[in-house]
């Protein structure tokens, strides 16, 4: 025996790590609508299985909790078991000695509390209030819905056009969602399961590129019925698009010089270019949408005058004012709001930050989006501030990283405190106070709180804080519109306001700042929900047909990320930093798709939605 | 064309045909127990995978085309293994009590376990747990159930009803009625359909044999018993009689034989269900603003619950005339019970139908009329006519043809043809016809509204009347589009004949079940050619008939057809369907 042994991994140990790489793929994977009981059941036993054995709550009580729930599942006729079950976590809770049965017990109460409902059908029906709405993962989390195996089918066959003409049947903006969306749909991609997720958005992408100009399909005959939308963004068009389809008489009422609501001033042209934007806000007007801009509802023209002069009103003003950091100072010449650099921006009046140190208040994509900016405008340093650290940011990690690569300095862990200006006023420092991280908040992130060390100075010329917008309901509450304590809209998931006949709302100013893809399914749910209101019943389908499966192998294969222009080189123009796939890594991406449209529960129900 | 090699032979078949078709083309059979030809294609049970080379993974045959070039072995060892241990898996969640099963001898499982010669099971059996509940005509038994999915797929896409759903997450995935629900509390029509297309005993007719076997047993009841036209065509199926053999003359023999007292047919109340129903049809017809339009046919008692539920707004369109089943037991329990000196109280009325929701009819709390006790005591379907022959010991292929009783055992080719969709509206044209001109047409004047057609139309010209525009449509899912057309005013009809069930009775949720095979177009050509044959073609030729009119009845649409034969559909009350945006 020698005295010391340097740790060498088991072979055993090495396939139990797959193993448990394997599981965090999976879980990552699972998905939507399973039994809650289900999941926790087998998640407890995955837990009792890491028990020391030392213990008797762990050892032997999460066993207990176990049978249990099982009995549960199989559904014994009795509510008392709750209350045993909720003494036997509370019990191991309160005496486990390690981590190991304490986590495992505390899930098993929050559990308790928070599906109580299906505990008690199971208990007293038998049954399950779990069902799988919509099995396709991508399609499940997409909130437009659309069709994604089919188009990365038609991708794989070369059949571009196509591929546009079966997005839209969901979204009319497949181009500006081939080069922003924040994929929700790639975050359950049952391909992890095997390696990782199909990069769908770079697919659209590829689709989009190569497709050029897609006609629109013809509009069904006209129904004489009048309909205003109150706000031409991502949102306000969609729904204009399709009841326009439906043969509607569409108007949109835009505020601004330009359509395009964030795409045109929140979100910059480097990710998304200028020109694609309005090529495909003209492919959309093709239908014969009739458009107001720089039309201000409340002063140029009333909500009631519109009420009174359409037959329905979609509102979808987004949420477009900026919050304010709330610290001294903050009127100082040289702070700006990034809603309104990104304003100025988007009418193409680029301000010149040549020699400046800038200094950003956020951690959200809009904080990116003006840090990005700043740093093309010219800034000779650009400071990103945030009072948490990197990994809380809520902005997407790749924006961050981006922001990082072409030269900005991320200050994390600093809370902003006073503005400091110099004699004429003229902003010339930002102070912050330094954190530490504390206690985990209700979404998981832990809450910032001060550190025992001194205010610092960061010096700047230019401040732009992008702490947030709102809602700018200014005037419409005397219509009759209800605002939330939040200052957003209120209405229905079916976008139909109380009280308020023949006005619907959805997007921004309904859900507070979200993502444009929302919106775009809030416009969708809105022109449905409209249709009907108007007494029709007009269906948006297509004559694509999807290309038939072929069986894969699954063989674990890298996926083909999404490469960016050289930092260096990209960070002195606006041009669009993405670069599009190659064919071949088109081809190899779109082979990755599994299918799950037909492969799985698909083939059975809800693998495709022809019409809605 | 695509050009393939399956077991070692050389297929050719067209881009697009499945695995399953190119194999059964070549005369090779490849198992599957979900499969359902354009309806249920889903590879659940996986007892259908192949092996395909080139590929890692077998293959499911019934939801993957073939290709170009493809080498498939459709039995080799790998696959046999598979299939065995899929199987297997399967029975260890099966209720395998077949000896007392009703579909013993009749069930896909059962066959395909012989087939793939497993005698033993190494899993541990857990059935799922069943709550038999017998309130509803049809019924589920879950421990047999093996989540092949048919029933959920035929109700969805065949019927258009979504009465099953898959219940249930993971590895506790079921069926169940959707939305939470228990059948009695559904408006689902009992048209069967989904018990004719399961290939277990999971889903069945309520067996109603031994309430017949009771009233046979006691010598204060008579027993009077009525069969169904498209019953005639069916019930020998099961029982393994040469068709040559299988004959209604041999039907009533052995009916005879099990004991009943009086053996009558439904064609009668056919008949007299024309008499009925075309009288007010040009009662109707010739008031024209005084109704609404168009008249829908009332026979279908499927069909009937499907309006209420589906679309109530309608309901006053139904022909107020019962149907032939509920016509007999009014007629049975008063003109016949008074010609015989019984008393009804003492009267047994069995049927047998070709229909599971024939049970639902007669339990309706409108249909007592002839002496307060329902007008039919028992409903049994063709497959319970079989199983009691079966426990009778009767041997039909030794028994001599024989005739119904008299009086109510007569039947116009015009009767017979009720069975078939189509049928009921080509006899009412035939009397309407009559009784409007005074003169008969030729019988097979109206052949438009015949076959197997799901949505037929014709417009006829009855002189003195005028143009009659008639539609003819069977399936529930055909029935939901052309309701949705009239609603819509695209069609515009006078007289509409719906049958549940694809191709109308013959095709029926009680008629024998044969797997992989859709009978109702054999059966309803079986019904044509017996009216071809009859003697009688008209219902208002039939003598009885005249006889029951000219000493009983007085004049159709009298007072006592209005009383006997006539009913208020809106009398009773049917859950109806659950708005879906709640849910």
């Amino acid at each position: 025996m020698s005295r010391l042994d340097i740790k060498t991994p088991s072979q055993t140990q090495a396939v139990v790590d797959q193993l448990y790489r394997n599981v965090e793929h999976r879980i990552a994977s699972s998905p939507p609508g399973l039994c809650p009981i289900d999941m926790a059941l087998n998640f407890l036993n995955l837990c009792h299985a890491q028990t020391c054995g030392k213990c008797v709550p762990c050892r032997i009580g999460l066993g207990q909790l176990s049978n249990m729930l099982q009995e549960v599942l199989d559904g014994q006729p009795d509510t008392r078991i709750l209350h045993r079950i909720e003494e036997t976590a509370r019990t191991i809770v309160d005496t486990a000695d390690c981590a190991i049965g304490i986590n495992a017990a505390q899930l098993v109460l929050m559990g308790l509390q928070g599906f109580r409902d299906d505990y008690e059908e199971h208990i007293l029906r038998h049954r399950c209030l779990g069902s799988l709405k919509n099995p396709v993962p991508c399609v499940a989390l997409c909130p437009a819905g659309v069709d994604i195996p089919g188009y990365v089918a038609l991708v794989h066959a070369g059949r571009y056009a196509d591929a546009v003409r079966l997005i839209r049947k969901d979204n009319p903006f497949p181009t500006a969602c081939a080069y922003i969306c924040e994929h929700p749909c790639e975050a359950r991609c049952r391909r992890r399961m095997v390696d990782d997720a199909v990069n769908i958005r770079a697919l659209k992408r590829y689709a989009v590129d190569q497709a050029g100009e897609v006609p629109q399909p013809a509009c069904a005959p006209a129904t004489g019925k009048k309909i205003a939308v109150i706000g031409g963004g991502p949102g306000g068009l969609s729904a204009a698009y399709y009841l326009a389809l439906m043969g509607h008489q569409v108007t949109v009422f835009e505020k601004r010089k330009s359509l395009g609501g964030m795409l045109r001033y929140g979100i910059p042209d480097y990710r998304f270019p200028r020109k694609l934007l309005d090529a495909e806000i003209a492919s959309i007007l093709s239908l014969g949408i009739e458009v107001r801009t720089s039309v201000n509802i409340g002063t140029d023209i009333t909500f009631d005058q519109l009420k009174a002069e359409y037959d329905c009103l979609y509102l979808s003003i987004g949420a477009q004012t900026d919050k304010k950091a709330g610290i001294p100072g903050e009127d100082s010449q040289g702070v700006i709001s990034a809603v309104e650099l990104l304003r100025q921006i988007g009418d193409d009046n680029l301000p010149d930050f040549a020699g400046k140190q800038v200094v950003v208040i956020g951690g959200g994509n809009v904080a990116m989006d003006v840090t990005r900016s700043a740093i093309r405008l010219g800034a000779s340093r650009v400071s990103c501030v945030y009072r948490r650290r990197k990994e809380d940011m809520t902005a997407l990690p790749e924006e961050v990283e981006g922001a990082e690569a072409e030269g900005a300095e991320l200050l994390t862990l600093q809370a902003p405190v006073r503005i400091e200006s110099d004699g004429t006023g003229a902003a010339v420092a930002l102070w912050t106070q330094p954190q530490i991280p504390g206690e985990m908040d209700q979404h998981g992130r832990p809450r910032p709180n001060v550190a025992q060390v001194p205010e610092r100075r960061v010096p700047a010329d230019i401040i732009i804080v992008a702490v947030g917008q709102g809602v700018e309901t200014l005037g419409f509450e005397q219509s009759g519109i209800v605002i939330q304590r939040g200052g957003t809209v209120l209405a229905g998931s079916d976008t139909r306001l109380p009280d308020l006949e023949g006005v619907f709302a959805g997007g921004d100013c309904v859900s507070g700042p979200a993502t444009v893809i929302r919106a775009i399914a809030a416009g969708k749910a809105a022109a449905a929900n409209i249709d009907e209101y108007l007494g029709f019943h007009h269906e948006i389908a297509t004559d694509v047909q999807v290309p038939p499966p072929r069986f894969s192998d699954l063989k674990p294969r890298g996926r083909v990320n999404t490469t960016e222009r050289d930092a260096g080189e990209r960070k002195r123009d606006f041009a669009c930093i993405e670069c599009g796939l190659t064919a071949e890594e088109a081809d190899q991406e779109s082979s990755r798709c599994l299918r799950c449209d037909h492969f799985g529960y698909g083939v059975f129900k809800g693998g495709r939605t022809e019409k809605w | 064309m695509v050009n393939a090699v399956i077991d070692n032979r050389p297929v050719s078949v067209e881009a697009g045909t499945s695995i399953l078709d190119a194999a059964s083309a070549a005369g090779i059979h490849i198992p599957h127990l979900c499969y359902l030809k354009d309806i249920n294609e889903i590879a659940a049970c996986r007892m259908c995978a192949v092996e395909v080379e080139g590929t890692e993974r077998l293959v499911t045959a019934c939801d993957n085309e073939v290709l170009e070039g493809m080498v498939i072995r459709t039995n080799s060892p790998r696959v046999r293994r598979a299939r065995r241990t899929n199987l297997r898996l399967l029975l260890s969640q099966h209720d395998t009590s077949c000896t007392t099963c009703i579909r013993s001898g009749n069930c896909e499982l059962q066959k395909i376990s012989a087939d793939l010669n497993i005698h033993y099971q190494p899993y541990e059996v857990r059935p799922e747990r069943s709550v038999v509940d017998l309130e509803a005509p049809l019924v589920r038994e879950a421990g047999k159930c093996i989540k092949c999915m048919r029933c959920v797929q035929i109700c969805d896409k065949v019927q258009d009803m979504h009465i099953w759903e898959v219940a249930g997450t993971g590895s506790r995935t079921t069926v169940d009625v959707s939305f939470n629900r228990l059948l009695k509390n559904t408006e689902c029509t009992y048209c069967g359909q989904c018990v004719t297309h399961c290939p277990t005993g999971a889903l069945t007719a309520r067996d109603d044999t031994n309430r017949v076997f009771d009233a046979l047993a006691d010598p204060e009841i008579t027993t009077v018993i009525q069969v169904a036209p498209a019953v005639r065509t069916a019930w020998a199926e099961s029982l393994g009689l040469d068709p040559a053999l299988a004959t209604t003359g041999r039907m009533v023999a052995a009916l005879r034989q099990v004991g009943f007292d009086y053996v009558f047919d439904t064609n009668f109340t056919a008949d007299l269900t024309i008499m009925e129903e075309g009288s007010e049809f040009l009662e109707r017809f010739t008031h024209r603003d005084q109704y609404r339009w168009p008249m829908f046919t009332s026979c279908c008692p499927g069909w009937v619950r499907f309006l209420k539920g589906q679309f109530p707004a309608w309901t006053d369109h139904l022909s107020t005339a019962k149907s032939p089943q509920q016509m007999f037991g009014a007629i049975a329990k008063s003109y016949f019970a008074e010609k015989i000196g019984v008393d009804p109280h003492k009267m047994c009325v069995i049927s047998v139908m070709p229909c599971i929701s024939k049970k639902a009819e007669r339990e309706l709390p409108t249909m007592r009329d002839a002496c307060g006790d329902p007008d039919v005591d028992v409903v049994l379907t063709t497959r319970e006519l079989s199983r009691l022959l079966r426990s009778e010991h009767i041997l039909p292929q030794d028994l001599p043809e024989e005739n119904f009783d008299s009086p109510l055992g007569s039947g116009s080719g015009a009767a017979v043809i009720f069975g078939a969709t189509g049928g009921v509206m080509d006899a009412a044209l035939r009397s309407a016809y009559y009784l409007v001109t005074g003169k008969n047409p030729d019988p097979d004047a109206f052949t438009a509204v015949r076959g197997i057609q799901p949505w037929k139309e014709a417009a006829f010209t009855i002189p003195g009347a005028g143009e009659v525009r008639v539609a003819v449509v069977s399936g529930l899912g055909n029935t939901r589009r052309l309701m949705e057309a009239l609603e819509k005013d695209q069609v515009s009809y006078d007289f509409v004949e719906v049958m549940a069930c694809p191709g109308g009775c013959a095709g029926g949720g009680g008629q024998p079940i044969h797997e992989g095979m859709e009978l109702a177009g054999a059966r309803g050509d079986r019904l044509w050619q017996l009216d071809a044959a009859s003697g009688i073609r008209f219902s208002h030729e039939n003598p009885d008939i005249q006889v029951l009119y000219r000493d009983y009845l007085g004049q159709p649409l009298g007072e006592r057809s209005h009383h006997l034969l006539h009913t208020d559909h809106t009398a009773w009350q049917l859950p109806t369907a659950p708005d879906a945006a709640n849910n």
